[in-house]
């Protein structure tokens, strides 16, 4: 100790050179030993999957509604074929004089029986059994109830059993357990964003309450509250990015298994609920919210742990 | 120093207590003014760490009045607080090294925390550790150094950036004699070069003689017990600055 020595000046020149780059880490580094980047990263993966699926469900309902509601379909109930055949041409004729009605297309009795072959067997197109025709219906717009009520009055008045199916009344309780599913994969996601909110609000408790000595010593020397929150975000930040990069990553790789497994179905429905550039836009800004998440939940519980300091 | 308060510390009937405990500190009014050097002394559990806390704005006090640099500190905003802390430099009795930290950084957080640019920090602390002796264990953590050495961290973080007043709680606790006398002589060289008032709590008597100019303040069971200065040493001390302390 040269204490005899003249006090070190204060005043130090500008053009002193560094010798180290950077500054302290207040808070030691954990490298991701604990267990909130992982925890994280889990979360962001459940989201990403819960929030491709809804996407990919509202996808579906939206083209499965966009190809069916525009049209229905008019059977004409009849034993006789003659009489059929007559009635489906007068009921033709009176759909295409419809001011809703943009085609109609009588579907050929061959497509018919092609179409009921798996139940009814080669002999479906025989006569033995009675099919009623068929009548395929565009509309220029989504009819509501009380307009496929007067289409059904229209032909009504003309031809004896028509009756009027609208595809889209069919599938409603298909839409309705999209619905659902839709709305299910929202509830995930607000469960799972509380369950980070939650990670991380008592991952801060904790190493505010472990490095609460440091935090003390940092106020004492002079450090204010923002300077003792900023050095908990920089490690809440570090910890959330790596947790949300990790879940994304994970997250996109389950969603591409399932995408290739319902892609095997090779069914025209589930083909519908591919995922457009904008739903992936969505999938990547959620470890973006995650990570926004993170930091504000930190922030706000480091600030409740300071005002209990001096 | 014309824009300095006349007087640095003023405490009015300060008592403090711990939750419903008894009071630690009762009825306490005395003056510290600028650039004085004190002794504070008391047998263990006296108060001497309780009234360096006040001090040191670690704790408020439970009833009386604390005004500091001119600024009642009772109706302070803890916000406000920091700008305070920072004329202050606190030597404490157990060190508190930030373990993870290097004694560089130890001695450099004063300096970061104020907003000092990084070249200035680097050149502040290698000359401060030059000053203390440690230049060749500015890369060690705290754990890898022995107590004396610690200490010498402690005191380069306390006086790094030149506070107005300087509070050592026991700071040759832990230190041989000779360790102790030159601890002593560095605290001087800060009241007398640079101005600090300096405040230290001992319950060593030898060391009060160590310091003629000294004033001495006597804590025994939360109560200033010898507010006549009679064991003031020598008995009528020449203080630099704005004048004498009374206690």
């Amino acid at each position: 100790m040269t204490a005899d020595a003249p006090l070190p000046d204060e005043a130090v020149p500008e053009n002193s050179g560094s010798r180290r780059k950077g500054r302290a880490n207040l808070l030691p580094q954990t490298r991701f030993g604990g267990p909130i980047p992982w925890v994280i990263a889990i979360l962001i993966a459940l989201v990403v999957i819960a929030a491709a699926g809804g996407l990919a469900l509202r996808n579906l309902a939206e083209n499965a509604r966009a190809d069916l509601s525009g049209a229905v379909t008019v059977q004409i109930v009849e034993a006789d074929a003659q009489t059929r055949s007559a009635n489906a041409n007068a009921a033709a004729q009176v759909l295409g004089n419809h001011p809703l009605v943009t085609s109609v297309r009588i579907v050929p009795e061959a497509e018919l029986a092609e179409l009921l072959e798996p139940w009814l067997g080669a002999n479906a197109a025989s006569g033995d059994v009675p099919i009623p025709a068929l009548i395929d219906v565009e509309l220029s717009r989504r009819a509501n109830a009380d307009e496929i009520a007067n289409l059904q009055q229209s032909l009504d008045e003309v031809v004896e059993g028509a009756r009027v199916d609208a595809q889209s009344e069919w599938l409603r309780p298909v839409y309705d357990a999209l619905a659902a599913l839709q709305y299910l994969a929202l509830a995930l996601i607000a469960l799972i964003a509380f369950a980070t909110a939650a990670a991380v609000w008592l991952a801060a408790r904790t190493a505010f309450s472990n490095h609460s000595d440091t935090v003390e010593i940092i106020h004492l020397l002079g450090g204010t509250d923002a300077q003792v929150t900023r050095i908990f975000q920089r490690s809440v930040l570090r910890d959330a990015a790596f947790g949300a990069v990790v879940g994304l990553l994970l997250g996109l790789a389950a969603v591409w298994l399932l995408g290739a497994q319902f892609a095997a179905l090779d069914s025209g429905m589930v083909a519908g609920g591919g995922l457009g550039w904008t739903d992936w836009l969505v999938i990547a800004a959620i470890p973006v919210g995650g990570v926004l998440l993170a930091l504000i939940t930190g922030r706000i519980t480091i600030g409740f742990a300071l005002r209990s300091m001096l | 120093m014309s824009d300095r308060p006349a007087e640095i510390v003023k405490f009015d009937n300060v008592g403090l207590r711990y939750g419903t405990d008894p009071e630690v500190l009762s009825d306490l009014s005395f003056t510290l003014y600028p650039g004085s050097f004190y002794f504070l002394t008391g047998a263990s559990g006296a108060g001497k760490t309780s009234l360096l806390k006040l001090l040191y704005l670690a704790q408020r006090p439970s009833r009386g009045a604390i005004r500091m640099f001119g600024k009642d500190m009772i109706t302070l905003p803890r916000t406000r607080l920091p700008d305070f802390r920072r004329r202050l430099g606190v030597v404490f009795q157990n060190f508190r090294l930030v373990q993870h930290l290097s004694a560089f950084d130890n001695v450099a957080l004063p300096l970061r925390l104020a907003g000092t640019d990084e070249a200035r920090v680097v050149k502040a602390v290698s000359d401060m550790l030059d000053w203390v002796g440690l230049s060749h264990r500015a890369r060690a953590i705290p754990a890898t150094m022995s107590g004396g050495e610690q200490q010498r961290v402690a005191i380069a973080r306390a006086v790094i950036a030149r506070p107005q007043m300087l509070i050592a709680d026991e700071p040759t606790g832990n230190v041989d004699p000779d360790m102790a006398l030159k601890l002593l002589r560095l605290f001087e060289a800060l009241n007398n070069r640079v101005g600090t008032t300096v405040i230290v709590a001992t319950h060593d008597v030898h060391l009060l003689k160590k310091v003629p100019d000294s004033l001495i303040m006597r804590l025994n069971k939360g109560q200033l017990s010898d507010p006549t200065g009679a064991l003031r040493y020598p008995p009528r001390p020449t203080v630099k600055g704005t004048g004498g302390g009374s206690v």
